[in-house]
């Protein structure tokens, strides 16, 4: 088994039709200033490799770069830090104030499953997940966000707009059809942060079977 | 393909091996159970000794049985004589072997290595094989108890299939406590060659069951029970209880969503998508079965609550509101007029209808009767019958009794009781919906004429409006999930 890079991890679910935050990767400060240009201010700052998984634990992550000399401290310092073959990942920065967390595993008993619930820093904490054998229909991934403890967070609040059922929906069932493929172990995206209901992975990690990399 | 297991519980004849005098031992206690249950098939005991035991002749060996005149043999003989009778049963015609010996992969190695070689034998000889260390098949339409132990029960529409023998007795009891029967149980036992899931297949097959009731702890294939029970569902109602929360699943743990996953877990969504019926625990799992067995499903969510009186209603409607199916939906206008003409105007115009006293003696007949056909109510839970058969009750034991009147209004009140119930029940049979009735009396006071009806009808008197809610809640998810895969 092998932690794909964030950037493979976002490649792989992108291509599957999953939302991720806008993003780029650069080997070297120049290329990091102008992907950084492009997408925009604030943004956030990731070192990028396949043996970085949990990189907030690991103090690898930047969030929130206002301006290019906060960038450019950012990225230096992460550069001067880089381990093996990593890389730079440059993200756009959502502000939202909700996070849910979604995700695939493979059960030795049934299989893989799709996983989808409360998201964010207290996502352990809470706990409040529910999953379904994948892959999943319509009516089961309504039927998994309806049964969360907690769908009332999902609701409409303080302006703003309650969890898209329908986009989360197809959220899920891209991520069951994910699962189709063996090679694929395990899917994290914890979290989605909700940007007008929407939830859009702002991290992603992709576990791969050792063999097909 | 499903296992066909016609010939364990429908058998034309039934062999007992093990059969002593000593009224204590297994092979005893299954030929009493078959031949003072009702069975009305051949019996033939085979034992150490050639003697007669509960009038019954005893011979040593199969060889003296005649050819195609029993379908089922019963295990009650030590591991090791065993294969040797599988293979002289079939030899006789044989098609079906219930092995309630124990000394299986239950004791260890060796036991593993006997039961894999019966289980390879019956594979070979084209014999169902279930056990081995299970309490045994009971199937009333049949007339047959062929088990180790107690109790009988009524025959109904339910079939049990347990991993653990205690709860298909507990089933059991609950069946002889309510009167609502049961079709076919089985003990699975060790399960060597027939599985839950093929007792469960075969089930959905079987014309006298129409809801199965399941105890299971284990599983060793996840995804094939999931594929497998999920098309079962479609056309029968499952009702399981799961013992235990770990399985033994593993995942890799190094993301959050594994580490996040648990069997539970895993096994709460596999239960959602493939329709099953999940039940807290025993005793309200025999509740929810039996309200699959007896009343018909639902076409939507929405509830009638009628109550004679206010309490009631009010925490039934608090319970509607709490659960995760149901509506309590407001009362249509034609309805209100309709009822209007039937009370003084007390009454509390809405969902609840709340009589408040105002009915005379035919206004419950009459009101349920329009209530019941009304397009824009799916079911209904009805409260507060039982009240006047109560009276009668204390009435009829008490010092003046059947002096003053008394003997006339006791009767007027038990009529009147019996009269209601049987009213419910047309009014559900007529117009194909849900009626629960809910009465502590349905265990306070059993003889109570109203309880009593009901269940000398086939129906269920529930024992609060709380646990008819919770039933009607289960066969709406129910009616739901079908619905949509089908």
């Amino acid at each position: 088994m092998t932690t794909a890079s964030e950037s493979e991890s976002r490649q792989i679910v992108e291509s599957a039709g999953i939302s991720v935050s806008r993003w780029k990767t650069a080997s070297d400060i120049d290329e990091a200033l102008n992907a950084a240009r492009e997408i925009g201010f604030p943004n956030a700052l990731k070192l990028n490799g396949s043996s970085i998984a949990h990189k907030t634990e690991q103090g690898f992550v930047r969030l929130n770069l206002k301006t290019e000399s906060e960038f450019l401290n950012a990225a230096n310092e992460l550069l001067e830090n880089k381990i093996d073959d990593s890389d730079l990942l440059i993200t756009e920065m959502l502000s939202g104030s909700r996070e849910v967390i979604a995700g695939v595993v493979r059960d030795s008993q049934f299989g893989p499953c799709v996983m989808f619930g409360f998201g964010g820093v207290l996502a352990e904490a809470i706990a409040d997940v529910e999953f379904r054998l994948a892959p999943i229909t319509p009516y089961d991934a309504r039927d998994l966000i309806s049964s969360l403890k907690t769908t009332d967070l999902l609701k409409e609040f303080r302006g703003e707009e309650a969890l898209d059922i329908d986009a989360t929906i197809d959220l899920l069932i891209k991520l069951g059809d994910l699962a189709k493929d063996d090679k694929i172990l395990s899917i994290d995206l914890n979290p989605l942060i909700l940007v007008k209901g929407i939830p859009i992975a702002v991290d992603a990690l992709v576990e791969i079977k050792e063999e097909s990399l | 393909m499903t296992k066909d297991l016609k010939f364990l519980f429908e058998p034309r004849g039934v062999i007992v091996t093990g059969v002593s005098s000593h009224p204590g031992k297994f092979g005893f206690v299954a030929l009493h159970n078959i031949l003072s249950c009702g069975y009305e098939g051949k019996v033939f005991a085979i034992g150490r000794e050639e003697s007669t035991v509960l009038e019954q002749k005893v011979t040593t060996s199969l060889d003296s049985i005649p050819e195609n005149e029993a379908d089922l043999m019963i295990l009650c003989t030590p591991v090791e004589m065993n294969e040797e009778l599988l293979r002289k049963a079939s030899e006789k015609g044989v098609k079906a072997v219930f092995c309630a010996a124990g000394g299986y992969s239950e004791t260890g190695e060796e036991g593993l290595k006997a039961e894999k070689r019966l289980v390879a034998l019956a594979a070979e000889l084209d014999l169902v094989l279930a056990g081995p260390n299970g309490q045994g098949v009971v199937s009333p339409p049949a007339g047959l108890c062929a088990q180790i132990v107690a109790p009988y029960a009524p025959k109904g529409r339910i079939a049990v299939v347990s991993q653990s023998g205690n709860f298909v007795s507990s089933f059991l009891n609950y069946a002889n406590q309510t009167g609502i029967g049961i079709s076919r149980s089985v003990s699975a036992g060790n399960a060597a060659a027939t599985e839950i899931i093929d007792f469960l297949e075969w089930f959905s097959t079987d014309p006298a069951t129409d809801v199965a009731l399941c105890y299971l702890e284990g599983l060793e294939k996840g995804r094939d029970f999931f594929e497998r029970i999920k098309t079962i569902t479609k056309k029968l109602p499952i009702v399981l209880v799961k013992g235990g929360t770990t399985m033994g699943g593993q995942r890799a743990a190094a993301s959050h969503t594994g580490s996040l996953a648990s069997d539970s877990k895993i096994f709460e969504g596999m239960a959602r998508q493939a329709g099953i019926t999940r039940a807290p625990n025993i005793e309200s799992a025999f509740e929810i079965a039996a309200t699959f067995a007896t009343q018909p499903l639902p076409s939507g969510p929405r509830v009638l609550v009628l109550t004679t009186a206010g309490g009631w209603g009010v925490v039934t409607a608090d319970a509607i509101s709490n659960s995760s199916e149901l509506v309590l939906t407001p009362l249509p206008n034609d309805l209100k007029e309709e009822i209007n003409k039937l009370l003084p105007p007390r009454w509390s115009k809405n969902n609840p209808i709340d009589l408040a006293g105002g009915e005379t003696r035919d206004t419950i007949p009459e009101l349920l009767s329009i209530a019941s056909k009304h397009p824009e109510i799916d079911s209904i839970i009805q409260l507060g019958l039982g009240i006047q058969g109560n009276t009668a009750n204390l009435v009829r034991t008490g010092k003046f009794y059947p002096n003053h009147g008394l003997e006339r209004i006791v009767n007027f009140h038990e009529r009147q009781e019996r009269r209601y119930a049987e009213v419910s029940i047309k009014a559900s049979l007529s117009s194909g919906k849900p009626i629960l009735i809910a009465s502590e009396l349905a265990t306070t006071q059993p003889n109570n004429p109203m309880v009593k009806t009901i269940r000398d009808s086939g129906q269920l008197c529930y024992a609060s409006a709380n646990r008819a809610v919770s039933a009607l809640n289960h066969l709406v998810r129910y009616a739901i999930w079908r619905n949509q895969s089908n």
